[in-house]
């Protein structure tokens, strides 16, 4: 088995049959880690612990008693996730040190499962962030950047600068763990995604990044950012893997009351070659101001490929789009301003030495604590929440929320099955060029086309589609109704299937690590 | 429309974070005249919403039975400072240092 196979069709069956063992598996990939470091995708790597998972995953395979497809395989968590015993720092300063005492329920999922816990992966600091530039532990670099691909059109700059100064970003906030799937360092990572957080990093480093229905998963042991909105995200390398995550994840945690508590089934996707019952809408309003003629021409034939294949393909309107940034924006540093205020100090994380008064001590922690991107948010919130403000801008945004939310049920009940969007305005920007403006521009810019399936809950999926002229990967965005999971990601199966997107060549590990790459398609998988 | 230094030492109160410099309240300035978009919709005779799941009846009530706990020794693990089970804070009920008294970048304002 190969680092770059596919989890369900491939890995699975490699396990299962001895062709490759667990330890064998997490030891590849834990290299792998190391030779990838420069990527800065992982903040902490739990060598031991992963270890020692994959013997016992071993031990269970050597009985015959695998616990399913996930177990023995090698995953990375966002470094928002509590993992106990494991530093959770939100690549924060505030919570440097700080060792989570119990796991987030999807961690636990994961390992009741008997995935392998890699490590914790490098985000904005909170998840604040549309770049993954802005934590404590500094960016994350887009394994594309080290492509044979990208650079193959990379305008050669003096030889010493070229590598340092031309690589882009991953785009976030969930970059590390995009990162790290696309790098192949692990099967599938968790991410987090409140406005876009786990399908913006995918679309930039060509992974699969399922943002799934608010109230499936649970969100208990997830560092809340916006409680109304947040949702863990699935990143893996194909639609297939992220039902297989999907399975193990979703359902009713009696410790997260927003979990619906209807039963969930997990299911297997079926290979649609029927198209034809299916109605495709495509939103006017996501042709933004800023999305590049590359990325616009690529929807289109993707909507082609879909009408050419027999489905229907409907233009039709949300008209609130426009509004839904500034909406997020309102309602996003509301809850933020609320959700921040644990952190004192007090309990967990950094204190302040600072001793004349609790007061005292409560602004100087968050001071020392929080980089300028959360202490403004803060701010912003709690302006917003103002006696003298609330009406006007809070509750105003509440209402905004329910336009654009009855927007999608209005196209929805049209007859619209799913709903394709192009993911991110243009493919990744280079690192120097992104830092140029200030993060909450960049990520009002960013989150366009994402963060309104965040305000309706729905649940949404990029899918890697091409590479753009500069080589790097281009993704588009499939939006299905609430809780139709299953349809979602049938349909963005099928798509996957039609536009076959490249492996990336990664050519620095080659150079490093020549073993790990059995084989090399272009194709692919399944 | 500019805030007020009061307004903006209230939010330092009440947030207990600090603008820091010039960049912090230019920052602000420029969340609040993005906001102000909002009132561009219309958006009379709409109710509020909180939670997508309105419709659901998500939030239930459950019997008061203790399902989890004793884990003192676990929750005091990350406190740095703490005597026998209590986590130790400076002395409370002293409000924060009034504008001209606080070390505060608004101080020059």
């Amino acid at each position: 088995a190969a680092l770059n196979d596919a989890l369900r069709s491939q890995v699975s069956a490699a396990l299962k049959e001895g062709r490759v063992t667990p330890t064998e598996l997490c030891q590849r990939c834990l290299a792998l880690i190391k030779s990838t470091k420069f990527l800065n995708a992982y903040i902490t790597v739990a060598e031991e612990t992963a270890l020692k998972q994959a013997e016992e995953s071993e031990e269970r395979y050597k009985r015959g008693q695998p616990l399913g497809i996930l177990d023995g395989i090698p995953v990375a968590v966002k470094d928002n996730f509590n993992t106990a015993g494991i530093e959770t720092t939100c690549a924060s300063n505030m919570l440097k040190g700080y060792i989570s005492p119990y796991n987030a329920t999807v961690v636990q999922k994961l390992l009741d499962h008997g995935a392998v816990l890699l490590g914790k992966t490098n985000l904005d600091e909170f998840a604040m962030g549309s770049g993954s530039t802005d934590g404590v532990f500094g960016p994350v670099r887009n394994p594309w950047s080290y492509s044979k691909q990208y650079k193959e059109k990379c305008v050669p700059k003096s030889h010493s600068e070229e590598e340092e100064s031309d690589w882009v970003i991953t785009g976030g906030s969930s970059g590390g763990s995009a990162a790290a799937v696309s790098s192949f360092t692990c099967f599938a990572a968790l991410g987090s995604d409140t406005g876009g957080s786990t399908r913006n990093p995918a679309a930039h480093c060509g992974v699969v990044g399922l943002k799934p229905t608010y109230g499936l998963i649970s969100r208990h042991g997830l560092i809340p950012l916006v409680n109304s909105m947040d949702v863990p995200g699935i990143l893996t390398r194909c639609v297939d893997d992220a039902a297989v995550l999907l399975g193990s994840l979703a359902g009713h945690d009696p410790k997260d009351s927003t979990t619906i508590q209807d039963d969930f089934k997990p299911f297997e996707l079926p290979n649609l070659t029927d198209v034809s019952k299916l109605s495709i809408g495509i939103p006017k309003e996501y042709n933004a101001p800023g999305l590049s003629s590359e990325i616009l021409a690529l929807w289109s034939k993707a909507a082609d490929l879909f009408k050419n294949a027999g489905a229907k393909v409907v233009e039709v309107s949300l008209p609130h789009t426009r509004h839904s940034i500034v909406c997020y924006h309102v309602l996003c540093t509301a809850e933020v301003a609320s959700n921040m205020a644990r952190f004192d100090g007090l309990e967990y994380g950094h204190r302040s030495d600072t001793k004349d008064s609790t007061e005292s001590m409560y602004a100087a922690t968050r001071r020392e604590g929080f980089n300028d991107v959360v202490r403004g948010r803060i701010l912003s919130g709690n302006y917003f929440l103002l006696k003298q403000n609330y009406e006007k801008y809070f509750v105003k945004a509440q209402k905004v929320r329910r336009l654009i939310a009855n927007d999608f049920v209005k196209v929805f009940r049209s007859g619209v099955d799913v709903l394709l969007t192009p993911t991110t305005l243009s493919d990744a920007a280079p690192y120097t060029e992104f830092i140029q403006e200030d993060n909450r521009t960049r990520s009002a810019q960013d989150d366009i086309l994402t963060q309104a399936a965040n305000m309706a809950g729905l649940p949404a999926i990029n899918v890697p589609t091409a590479l753009s002229e500069r080589g790097l990967p281009v993704g588009l965005q499939f939006i299905g109704r609430s809780f139709q999971e299953k349809q979602l990601l049938t349909v963005a199966k099928w798509f996957e299937k039609q536009v076959q997107f490249p492996v990336m060549q990664l050519e620095e590990v080659r150079r490093h690590d020549s073993g790990v790459f059995q084989h090399q398609k272009s194709a692919s998988f399944s | 429309q500019k805030v007020s230094v009061e307004v903006l030492d209230h939010l330092e109160h009440l947030a207990l974070v600090d603008f820091r410099d010039s960049e912090g309240v230019e920052r602000l300035q420029k969340a609040i005249q993005f906001a102000d978009q909002l009132h561009e919709v219309n958006t009379d005779g709409v109710e509020p919403m909180d939670s997508v799941l309105e419709d659901r009846w998500c939030l239930y009530l459950r019997e008061d039975d203790v399902t989890e706990g004793n884990c003192t020794k676990e929750l005091l693990e990350n406190a740095r400072e703490k005597v026998e089970e209590y986590f130790v804070a400076p002395p409370g009920n002293i409000p924060l240092p009034k504008l001209e008294e606080r070390d505060t970048f608004l101080q020059g304002s």
